[in-house]
């Protein structure tokens, strides 16, 4: 899939436009992603939007898997601290997303790819911002693209591949009937006196 | 009738899953009757051109252990495979790079350079590294590539199943050989283990609160562990709620906390995320600087969580 362009002109080529996956939770932050869509607010179309009942719901295998398949940002958006619909979500989520982001940096992925936001049911201006400074910020990274990063990992494999064939075939040209390759021995047979 | 051959391999390896096969003991009188063992470098002398020799699939089952990290690995993964009707992934790091697996957080020049340069046991002025290719006298000498990434032996060739474990246990072992020799297999891909997270094995499970609310983490050596009571309560991050069972809980048993060798249930894709999302939330913490300070009680969380999985995670290992 390639990177979703804003611009269509020929004159400029297209600018390179971030990809965000965004978690958002069903009572705060997609709330307020709703209300900042019926204010006709505009903000940058880069982040896809996926509702969980609670940013507590989200599992860091998601965070991870939305990275290695091409994401450059995860953005997670739940409710205020002592709001979260079910008591506890969010705290949850807090937690995690500070052990994740460390794991993150650990691992090469710059902290400001993984991002939490508070954002109420009435802040539509909230995602507005909070996706507009993420665009930013994933511009100033650059594309993380980790599918072209791990396929370039297993190039290294096809030589051998290729390399083995090679031998095969030249094996089976310079002696097609003795099987055990016969090698030259340059010591004499050790004597067992 | 013909009895099934098996063949043994290790590639990247320590050794101890070769160690484990001689560990069933009385039992091996059994396996050594049932079977022909066609190939076992370790233990025996055989050579790669008797394997070479061998026709395709004629070999029931090959046991490999070990991560993949040079081209000979490779390229004996790809024979084994080709001689093999199931090729079996045995131990941790044929499963998911194991141990090996942690050098993905670093590059090869920087793993060539420490090993062979600034480490402070080594005196090597000229800078010499390993060559694939020198000439000596005249002749030429070839040495393995070492390869920029680890791999499971997945990553490199077709798997029909997975033993787990660092190393797998006499049991799990037994119960694979026999699965195989009366050909009782479950669905090809499956890790022949329990699929059951560790804790449900465990000892200690009675005594793990439902709701956990830790200040902090302890490492093993940090503090006496008391060993009528569930690791994770003490606040010892023990692996056991992300981690297959098999094992019988040795480890806890021992007074360890579980590293999580035996890999994730078949629920599970990264054990690793799996044992974060759930070590995190044990926190009792709830504003940002307590949460911080708490969590970096846990000093490397990429070793603690991939200690055995790293080369087959999501991310593969350090991605910049």
């Amino acid at each position: 899939m390639n990177p979703i362009s804003t611009h269509s002109s020929a004159a400029t080529p297209p600018a390179w436009q971030p990809r965000i996956v965004a978690f958002f939770c069903n009572w705060c932050t997609y709330t307020a992603a709703d209300l900042a869509g019926v204010s006709r607010t505009r903000y940058s179309p880069s982040a896809r939007v996926i509702r969980l009942m609670c940013s507590g719901r989200l599992d860091p295998q998601l965070v991870l898997a939305a990275f290695a398949r091409g994401a450059d940002g995860v953005l997670v958006g739940g409710c205020h601290p002592g709001d979260c619909h079910y008591l506890e979500g969010n705290y949850k989520t807090s937690r995690r997303f500070h052990l994740l982001r460390r794991l993150l940096a650990d691992l090469g992925i710059d902290e400001q790819r993984l991002r939490l936001e508070w954002i109420s049911a009435a802040e539509g201006e909230k995602v507005k911002s909070a996706i507009d400074d993420m665009t930013e910020d994933l511009r100033q990274l650059g594309p993380l693209n980790l599918p072209a990063k791990h396929a370039e990992w297993d190039q290294e494999m096809e030589a051998l591949e290729t390399e083995v064939k090679e031998a095969e075939r030249l094996a089976a040209q310079t002696a097609p009937q003795t099987g055990i390759p016969i090698t030259e021995c340059t010591n004499p047979e050790p004597s067992h006196a | 009738m013909p009895k099934p051959k098996v063949a043994f391999y290790w590639c990247a390896s320590c050794g101890g899953c070769e160690e484990a096969v001689v560990d069933l003991a009385e039992d091996i009188l059994g396996v050594v009757e049932a079977v022909d063992i066609v190939f076992w470098p370790c233990a025996m002398d055989f050579k790669k051109a008797g394997l070479e020799e061998m026709p395709d699939k004629s070999i029931t089952a090959a046991l490999v252990n070990g991560a993949i990290r040079t081209s000979e690995q490779e390229e004996m993964a790809r024979l084994l495979r080709r001689k093999s009707q199931y090729l079996i992934a045995y131990g941790a790091c044929a499963q998911q790079g194991g141990i090996p697996g942690l050098a993905n957080q670093f590059s090869r020049e920087q793993l060539l350079r420490y090993v062979y340069e600034e480490a402070p046991t080594v005196l090597n002025t000229a800078g010499h590294r390993p060559a694939p290719q020198f000439q000596v006298d005249g002749h030429a000498v070839t040495l393995p590539e070492f390869r920029h990434r680890v791999r499971s032996l997945d990553q490199v060739v077709e798997v029909d199943y997975y033993v787990p474990g660092c190393p797998p246990t006499p049991k799990i072992t037994k119960a694979a050989l026999g699965a195989l020799l009366e050909g009782k297999l479950p669905p090809k891909g499956s890790v022949l283990a329990p699929d059951i997270a560790l804790c449900q094995q465990c000892p200690l499970v009675d005594s793990k609160p439902q709701d956990l609310s830790l200040a902090e983490y302890k490492r093993p050596h940090w503090a006496p562990i008391d060993p009528e009571k569930c690791l994770l309560s003490q606040g010892f991050p023990c692996l056991g709620p992300a981690t297959r069972g098999g094992c019988e809980a040795v480890c806890i048993r021992g007074h360890m906390p579980c590293t999580g060798c035996f890999g994730p249930t078949s629920r599970v894709k990264d054990q690793g995320a799996k044992i974060l999302s759930s070590l995190a939330s044990t926190l009792a913490a709830k504003e940002d600087e307590a949460i911080v300070k708490g969590l970096n009680t846990i000093p490397d969380p990429v070793g603690t969580f991939y200690r055995y999985s790293l080369a087959a995670s999501t991310l593969r290992g350090k991605v910049a």
